[in-house]
């Protein structure tokens, strides 16, 4: 399905979708959103992409397989779950930094678990789709 | 009181996995990864065991949330002893893996998957929270799910779907259970629940839960009428992880029964009955279904159906020294069954088929190898002083002395049948003369003397565990002891847990 309106409305939403995906990423905290949300957000961006301009041309654009983002992100989730050990606290106790960093705000351990499962559910939805769609055309 | 070495091997497990994943398609560094991680996972897990040992039971508040809030993590003997037995029975299965799983499995990410597997195992025994165990349990069920299925031949996938369907059906049943648990009595920590469950008024609910619990856990560890769809799975995927799944995943099921039907539940007449019951039905199904199977691990499935139904006819029981014969038929078996699948394997490998009928000539061919496997088979039967025979006693004069005649005939049955069986597997596979039939071929000879060492050296393992447990019975009597007293009395558990 090659249209001219979807191919320029993709083009415009890929970067909007991305940056709200960020955003629904790093509120995820304390308010409705989080890694798991932003992480399909991201992945919808990608498929209306390749809605747009097919699935070869997506590809090209990511430069990686979606496969190879799963462990990156299963590792970041990981040693956020591991750092604690290091000062002495049990697995998976939430570390803070004392000052807030302007836009994001506080930032602790939770919000890089969020950045792991965050890249995890891009990895696993684009690699799902991207394999039928493959697949079947 | 806190420590984090409780979930250590877990973490183990998990780091290798993820490293395996980020190198996808080198199998033979995956390779010495994964011996390298199950060797560590070992390692820990004896230090572990000695700590747990020498001192008392430890506990590890995750994140630390306060325990009855938060999940805890709890080592007491039982779950260290299981702990240590998986972390042997993976690094048997991990050696036997680099030559008894194919390239093509590799590549599809058999062992990332395989450690996913054994730190599911690692976290069900050691989790104190029993929605984390359900956790766990799915962990499990989807990792073996993956290892059933990588390879996609058909009688595997029809093995699949059963093992699914069931398995499945399991985890809808512990589900439900934890779900009406949780909405009386508002705790999921298995230490709050074992306080207040005896305070419930109408303690008829509090029975149907424990229903629901039996069913489920039931289903996983195959007893009898639940247990079809393991002998119809089992004997269809790689040998080496067969052996993980007849060695491990039913005693994970058993684990469970153990913990609830111990500290949460603890049984009453009618439980007791019907304990005792699906004991005897269980050891008379595998025992008479083993004895007309041909194929090796066809027959070895039935097997761990007739000793399953020991261990439950155990907890029948219920009194110290069934508990202790049941705890350590459970020690004897994964080490056992884990080994008896990796000889399938072997023999797979020497010969090219596990059809006892096509097979024969072993022990004229390869001696060494042949003693080395009868050491297995006798631990196995039971022939004092190895392995089997211990516990089987225990059982046999706890229910004699309870004036369980049926379950005393029956583990007397089961055993006999299984000493056939075996018999029977000797005579034919290593006794009987070599086979002509074309379809036989050594694929072992043509092995370079390291591949060989790979795929005799778990073999070896697994059996020196079998010979140490055999033989060294009195310090297995002593830890069974403890952990047969921890189950009888929960105080010290839940004191430990709750700090009260």
């Amino acid at each position: 399905m090659k249209s001219v309106i979807l191919q320029s409305a993709s083009r415009y939403l890929l970067p909007i979708l991305l940056l709200f995906s960020v955003f629904l990423l790093l509120r995820g905290h304390y308010y409705p959103g989080g890694g798991f949300v932003g992480g399909l957000v991201a992945a919808i961006a990608f498929v209306l992409h390749s809605l747009a301009f097919g699935t070869a041309e997506t590809m090209k654009m990511l430069q990686f397989t979606p496969l190879s983002i799963i462990p990156v992100g299963l590792i970041i989730a990981a040693i956020s779950m591991l750092l604690p050990v290091f000062f002495g606290l049990p697995v998976m106790t939430g570390l803070w930094i004392e000052q807030p960093i302007p836009v994001v705000g506080l930032v602790g351990s939770a919000l890089f678990f969020d950045i792991g499962v965050y890249l995890v559910v891009i990895g696993v939805v684009l690699t799902i789709l991207f394999t039928i769609s493959l697949e079947t055309h | 009181m806190i420590d984090n070495q409780i979930i250590a091997t877990v973490l183990v497990h998990l780091f290798t996995a993820l490293i395996q994943l980020v190198l996808p398609r080198k199998t033979v560094e995956q390779m010495i990864l994964s011996i390298a991680g199950c060797l560590i996972g070992f390692l820990l897990s004896v230090n572990l065991f000695i700590k747990i040992l020498d001192g008392g039971i430890l506990t590890m508040n995750a994140a630390n949330w306060e325990a009855p809030f938060g999940i805890v993590f709890v080592a007491d003997l039982f779950s260290v002893t299981m702990v240590l037995l998986t972390s042997v029975a993976a690094l048997a299965v991990s050696i036997f893996s680099a030559v008894g799983v194919g390239r093509a499995r590799m590549l599809y990410g058999y062992f990332p998957i395989f450690h996913f597997l054994i730190m599911g195992l690692n976290g069900a025994f050691l989790t104190g929270d029993i929605f984390n165990l359900y956790v766990w349990f799915e962990v499990v069920i989807i990792s073996s799910f993956v290892l059933l299925t990588l390879g996609g031949r058909k009688a595997q996938l029809e093995g699949a779907v059963k093992y699914m369907a069931m398995n499945i059906l399991a985890s809808t049943f512990f589900l439900t259970g934890i779900g009406i648990l949780y909405g009386i009595t508002g705790t999921l920590n298995m230490a709050d629940l074992a306080l207040k469950i005896p305070l419930i008024e109408d303690q008829n609910i509090v029975n149907l839960t424990a229903i629901f619990f039996l069913i489920g856990f039931g289903i996983k560890s195959a007893v009898f009428p639940l247990y079809f769809w393991l002998p119809s799975s089992y004997h269809t995927p790689p040998s080496a992880v067969a052996a993980v799944f007849g060695g491990l995943l039913t005693k994970l099921g058993l684990y469970a029964l153990f913990r609830f039907f111990t500290l949460l539940f603890v049984p009453n007449e009618f439980l007791k009955i019907v304990f005792l019951t699906i004991g005897v039905t269980t050891i008379l199904t595998g025992a008479f279904g083993a004895l007309i199977k041909t194929n090796i691990r066809r027959m070895l499935s039935y097997l761990i159906v007739c000793h399953i139904g020991f261990v439950i006819g155990g907890l029948g029981l219920y009194n110290k020294m069934a508990l202790v014969g049941a705890v350590f038929y459970m020690i004897h078996d994964i080490m056992v069954k884990t080994n008896l699948f990796l000889i399938a394997g072997l023999i797979r490998q020497l010969r090219g088929t596990m059809n006892m009928g096509k097979l024969g000539g072993i022990y004229a061919e390869y001696p060494k190898i042949s003693l080395l496997i009868a050491v297995v088979l006798f631990s196995l039967v039971g022939i004092p002083p190895l392995s089997g025979f211990w516990p089987k006693l225990f059982l046999l004069e706890s229910a004699l002395f309870n004036h369980s005649y049926f379950y005393a005939a029956s583990i007397i049955l089961g055993s006999f049948i299984t000493l056939f069986v075996i018999a029977k597997l000797w005579s034919e596979v290593f006794w009987k003369d070599a086979s002509l039939d074309e379809m036989v071929v050594d694929n072992f000879k043509a092995l370079k003397p390291g591949r060989k060492t790979l795929m005799v050296l778990p073999i070896a393992i697994l059996a020196c565990a079998s010979l140490f447990i055999g033989l060294n019975a009195e310090f297995i009597i002593q830890v069974t002891d403890r952990i047969a007293n921890e189950m009888i009395d929960t105080t010290p558990y839940t004191r430990a847990v709750l700090g009260k």
